[in-house]
């Protein structure tokens, strides 16, 4: 496959980006969307240029870090999959392709197509945990929990932190993933005395951050590669309305 | 209270709360409306606009109608402005359409041209009716019970292109109300996989209630005058 490549090209935080063009010849259909750019990146390097500097790691759709806005959608024209699961043969031969960065206040760009997305940690240190005692291993049977109800904190558990959700919404809105990690908790009864707190601390961490609040779209449910439902929004709200009404 | 209502959470429960008020109010005026359609005679629409102008409960609950419309305009307009500043730099390329429906990326543009409506609408009517008063309106009416339904239907018998003003913001409404409906109770925590569905289709059976029934009137009183 022969391609034209439009890529976002910034030096680092400060400096005004701009689109780069490139060409690329010879591309299998069968290579992953991450392999076609490390191929131009070797082209880059032959000539002596900058790389193209995108986020990755796992491969494997795994671990959230690659992160890139294709054609004008968030991980590419597929839908429940990550970037590097993404194949050329989801392009044709001579296609143009734009390839942008993650856009939204909460994700500044540090170098072309990798943004910073520490604000998602900074709202998990705000309320997306437990507090437990370590040392005394617990009885994994002695809280019972319904299947279902397990079932649907493992659902919100798969959330990976891509941000595939802030990228795709309207008003940049993180409530995919804060409303995944509320629930993940919420759900299981080691979640519950905490409840409140949580709720109130990340949501708050959320706005600080600016990310702008839901306005039920839905886009970020269709790009989540994880499948993350607009179920768990409605429960975030549930528990963030909950715990207003608490003293 | 106020850091409530500053979290991006408690803003949209206002516009929720409020909207979900005003959907219950458009189906009563619908009903009050329909009327029209039921009695060529104009009795029975002049005896509901009559109860609705003088009943205490309904003149009780107008000022609140009114709160409602403010705070939900309101509302929506700091969030609308909030969440555009979520992105100062924009996509070169986005395809929205794959993702969501055109309605609910549209809703302050929709409800804009809702506002422009209403205001037409009130200065037709209600302004009328409640405090300039119109000597159609004085035309046969018995006891007290203004002949509304003539104020109405003159309008529309003379006036085409207001007809059609009628018809597109009913159009607009419509289409502000099919994603509403579900938004309003997904923003209040009251929906989960399953009722999401039902709510969706509630919200589409709703808006097309909602705005063919008001889409209706204007067009069967044009009708019927040229028969
Ligand atoms: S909710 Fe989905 S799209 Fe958002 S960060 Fe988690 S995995 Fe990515
Ligand atoms: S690189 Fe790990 S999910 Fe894509």
């Amino acid at each position: 496959m022969d391609l034209t490549l439009k890529i976002w090209r910034q030096a680092d935080r400060k400096a005004k980006g701009r689109f780069e063009i490139y060409s690329i010849k010879n591309i299998s259909p069968d290579s992953s969307f991450l392999e076609m750019l490390d191929v131009l990146n070797e082209q880059l390097v032959r000539d002596n240029a900058e790389p193209v500097a995108f986020d990755h790691d796992c491969r494997e759709g795994i671990c959230g870090m690659c992160s890139l806005f294709i054609n004008g959608r968030a991980h590419g024209p597929d839908e429940s999959i990550t970037t590097c699961q993404l194949h050329m043969r989801k392009f044709r031969d001579g296609d143009t392709i734009v390839i942008e960065p993650w856009r939204a206040c909460g994700f500044p760009v540090i170098k072309d197509l990798i943004v910073d997305r520490n604000a998602f940690d900074k709202i998990l240190q705000a309320g997306g945990f437990i507090s437990v005692n370590t040392n005394s291993v617990q009885d994994g049977n002695a809280i019972i929990i319904p299947k279902e109800k397990s079932d649907e904190a493992m659902d919100a558990a798969a959330c990976i932190g891509c941000g595939a959700c802030v990228a795709t919404c309207k008003n940049s809105s993180a409530m995919l993933f804060v409303a995944s990690k509320v629930s993940q908790l919420a759900l299981l009864p080691q979640g519950k005395p905490e409840a409140v707190r949580r709720a109130k601390a990340m949501v708050a961490k959320m706005d600080e951050l600016g990310f702008g609040g839901c306005t039920n779209t839905g886009a970020c449910e269709v790009e989540c590669p994880k499948n993350i439902s607009l179920a768990h929004i409605a429960r975030l709200n549930r528990e963030f309305l909950l715990a207003n009404l608490k003293p | 209270m106020s850091n409530f209502l500053n979290s991006s959470i408690g803003k949209k429960f206002l516009v929720s709360i409020s909207g979900l008020f005003l959907i219950t109010f458009l189906l009563v005026h619908l009903v009050v409306n329909s009327m029209i359609l039921f009695d060529s005679t104009g009795v029975l629409f002049n005896q509901a606009a009559h109860f609705m102008g003088t009943n205490p409960i309904i003149k009780f609950v107008e000022p609140v109608l009114a709160i409602g419309f403010i705070l939900h305009l309101l509302y929506a307009g700091i969030v609308t402005l909030q969440n555009q500043q979520a992105r100062p730099v924009d996509y070169k390329k986005q395809h929205s359409g794959n993702s969501s429906k055109w309605a609910s990326r549209n809703m302050f543009i929709l409800g804009s041209l809702i506002l422009i409506f209403l205001v037409i609408h009130i200065s037709n009517f209600f302004w009328k009716m409640r405090f300039t008063g119109h000597e159609l309106l004085e035309q046969g009416s018995t006891d007290g019970v203004e002949n509304a339904y003539l104020l109405v239907t003159s309008l529309f018998i003379d006036w085409w292109w207001i007809d059609i003003v009628y018809v597109l913001g009913a159009v607009a409404l419509g289409f502000h109300l099919s994603h509403a409906f579900w938004a309003g109770f997904q923003t209040l925590g009251l929906s989960n996989i399953k009722w999401r569905k039902r709510l969706d289709f509630l919200g589409l059976l709703y808006s097309i209630l909602v705005a063919g029934g008001f889409a209706l009137i204007p067009v069967w009183v044009k009708i019927a005058s040229m028969l």
